[in-house]
């Protein structure tokens, strides 16, 4: 089991040691920048030189390094990593002084280079530098330091730049996914929370199986998750913090409560409860334990959502006689339902950008995974299925997570970019369901 | 009061008579033969009493796609179960609402919550105190059958009553 540092030791270790040099004026590189939306669009070629290193076990890590760095740009469908087989300038000179000619000849639009240092101390540093090929200018020169076994987080970090750099969006690889690890038979399920890096590595389980778990959710500080567990036949919201294992119930009802999510300032949960049979919306300030009720029908409401500056949440309601998508002021008033459309439409995600509400659509026995602005308009769908549920959002409202099911087989985690583009299977070690991607990692 | 348990044996002896099964002519008109009565009384098991083979009651009842009303099969099952609670005094009941897969996660333990509660609310109406059941939604999470097909969702829409003695 890989190790894990609590976060706030993460925090005083990881060092973001500033610009080496200075960054060109977003002008001057205008012309190299990747258009996600453009129909014509094509990945965009980079060359990944591993960093450069002198001793044999820096050598592996500046290999290992460069592998997570390819991997990420890679998965997210927008690059074509060149294979360093073609590489032309390989003698260390390109590290500071790349011959543009070289790497133009070889088909390469961006090339990336850097050096890797183990200092004596047990840490780790890397300097790395972005360049576009064509103009010979550096877009971005950066330096990184981290404890050594803290070194995936360097590759993370660094694809995080050249990917903000070269697409104008912020970065999503510095992440974690939650989820759902499913074993056993269909008709007695051992289900666990799992934890893992976005890439699949640092994989770990949060809970024995013992218990009944199902849809966690990241606090905004990553070291907290919300999500249902059955205790005794009773199930109930719980929050977990990661690191110490530490877990807590979320408010004293009679009832189930299940569907938790934070609010984007992680102060509040919003919640479902059925104490008298019939799901309500409820919020819990989690510094005053007050809780306030915000639907009151006697329709089904659940699968909340905040809108990321908290003003207004998203949730799904049976009160038309079919599921469909509402949204309300966060303090329950001025209900108005925002999915118009034939089919039930189901748990409302409120994108970290604020311009999309992702969902869930049963129509005609088929499943979809789609997107519509916050007033139910310009609905796209991206993905479908026999069932696939559940949509979770990358850091930059740029890709999405979900898990699907075919006929006859088991639950497994997909990512799609917003264009409906690049749908990728998640690998985890087991089946998988219930995805949630966490924010960025705190430095 | 001994006045009225008196009744009550005579009532039970007569139901018994009503009720026999067997009669053994060739040894006279004026015998009385005696059997068991099937009944919810002390001593039979739920497992016993929801046998499908032994009387057709169920320890379940089940549902429509995206609906927790009782039709008429589901209602004589849950009048059926109010029986076997009256018969057993100190025995509580959990009644689990179960979903098929074709419905989100979420609103399927809802949906499940909301089937629990009608057959608690019917259960009620017959006469059972509230505080002898206990209701769980378990949402799609525990199908009964395994199954990519309409028969299986339907196996798995269900409400599922277990007793345990002592209190809810």
């Amino acid at each position: 089991m890989p190790f894990h540092p609590p976060i706030s030791r993460l925090c005083r270790r990881l060092v973001l040691a500033g610009l080496l040099a200075a960054i060109v004026p977003a002008a001057a590189s205008a012309q190299l920048i990747i258009r996600i939306d453009d129909p014509n669009f094509e990945p965009l070629p980079i060359a990944i030189v591993a960093p450069q290193a002198s001793a044999g076990e820096e050598r592996t890590t500046a290999e290992q390094i460069a592998g997570v760095v390819t991997g990420n740009l890679e998965r997210s469908g927008l690059f074509r990593a060149i294979d360093p087989d073609a590489f032309v300038q390989r003698d260390g000179s390109e590290v500071l002084a790349p011959r543009f000619n070289d790497w133009k000849g070889i088909g390469a639009d961006a090339l990336v280079t850097g050096r890797v240092f183990h200092r004596t101390n047990g840490d780790i540093r890397i300097e790395f530098r972005l360049w576009d090929v064509s103009t010979g200018r550096q877009l971005v020169g950066r330096a990184l330091e981290t404890r050594r076994v803290n070194w995936r987080r360097l590759a993370h970090k660094m694809s995080d730049a050249i990917y903000q750099r070269l697409t104008g969006e912020s970065g999503y690889f510095d992440t974690r996914i939650v989820y759902v690890a499913e074993s056993g038979p269909v008709l007695s399920r051992v289900k666990r929370l799992a934890i893992m890096d976005q890439d699949g590595a640092n994989h770990r389980y949060l809970t024995n199986g013992e218990n009944l778990v199902l849809t966690p959710r990241f606090a905004p500080s990553v070291q907290e998750i919300t999500y249902l567990e059955f205790v005794g036949q009773k199930p109930r919201v719980y929050i977990l913090d990661i690191d110490t294992g530490q877990r807590e119930i979320v408010g004293d009802f009679d009832g189930m409560t299940f569907a938790p999510r934070f609010s984007p300032d992680g102060n509040k949960i919003v919640l479902s409860m059925s104490r008298d049979g019939n799901a309500e919306i409820f919020a819990m300030d989690l510094r005053t334990r007050a809780t306030e009720r915000l639907t009151n029908h006697q329709a089904i409401d659940t699968s909340p959502s905040f809108s990321p500056d908290g003003s207004k949440i998203a949730f799904d309601s049976d009160r038309s006689g079919r599921q469909k998508i509402y949204v309300m002021n966060a303090d329950g008033s001025g209900v108005r339902r925002i999915s118009n459309r034939p089919g039930r439409y189901a748990t409302p995600v409120w994108s970290p950008r604020g311009d999309l509400i992702a969902f869930t659509k049963i129509l005609e026995g088929i499943f979809y995974i789609g997107v519509m602005q916050p007033d139910g308009e310009g609905e796209r769908i991206l993905a479908q299925g026999y069932l696939t549920e559940g949509p979770t959002w990358s850091p930059n409202g740029r890709v999405l997570m979900y898990y699907k099911k075919r006929r006859g087989g088991t639950a497994q985690l997909y990512s799609i970019d917003l264009t409906g583009r690049n749908e990728r299977l998640v690998e985890t070690p087991v089946s998988a369901s219930d995805p949630a991607w966490s924010p960025l990692l705190k430095n | 009061m001994k006045l009225r348990l008196a009744l009550v044996v005579l009532a039970i002896g007569l139901a018994s008579v009503s009720c026999s099964t067997k009669s053994k002519d060739s040894a006279g008109s004026n015998r009385v033969s005696e059997s068991e009565l099937a009944r919810p009384g002390p001593g039979r098991s739920w497992q016993d009493y929801t046998a499908p083979s032994r009387n057709g009651y169920s320890d379940r009842v089940f549902f429509a796609y995206d609906r927790f009303d009782l039709d008429e099969g589901a209602q004589a099952t849950i009048r059926a179960w109010s029986e076997w609670l009256r018969a057993h005094g100190d025995a509580s009941i959990l009644v689990e609402g179960h979903a098929d897969e074709r419905g989100t996660r979420e609103y399927n333990l809802g949906l499940g919550a909301k089937r629990a509660t009608a057959i608690r609310d019917m259960l009620i109406a017959l006469g059972v105190n509230a505080g002898r059941i206990r209701t769980i939604s378990y949402g799609k999470e525990r199908p009964a059958v395994a199954g990519d097909d309409e028969s299986a969702y339907q196996q798995n829409r269900r409400g599922v009553a277990r007793p345990s003695t002592g209190g809810a």
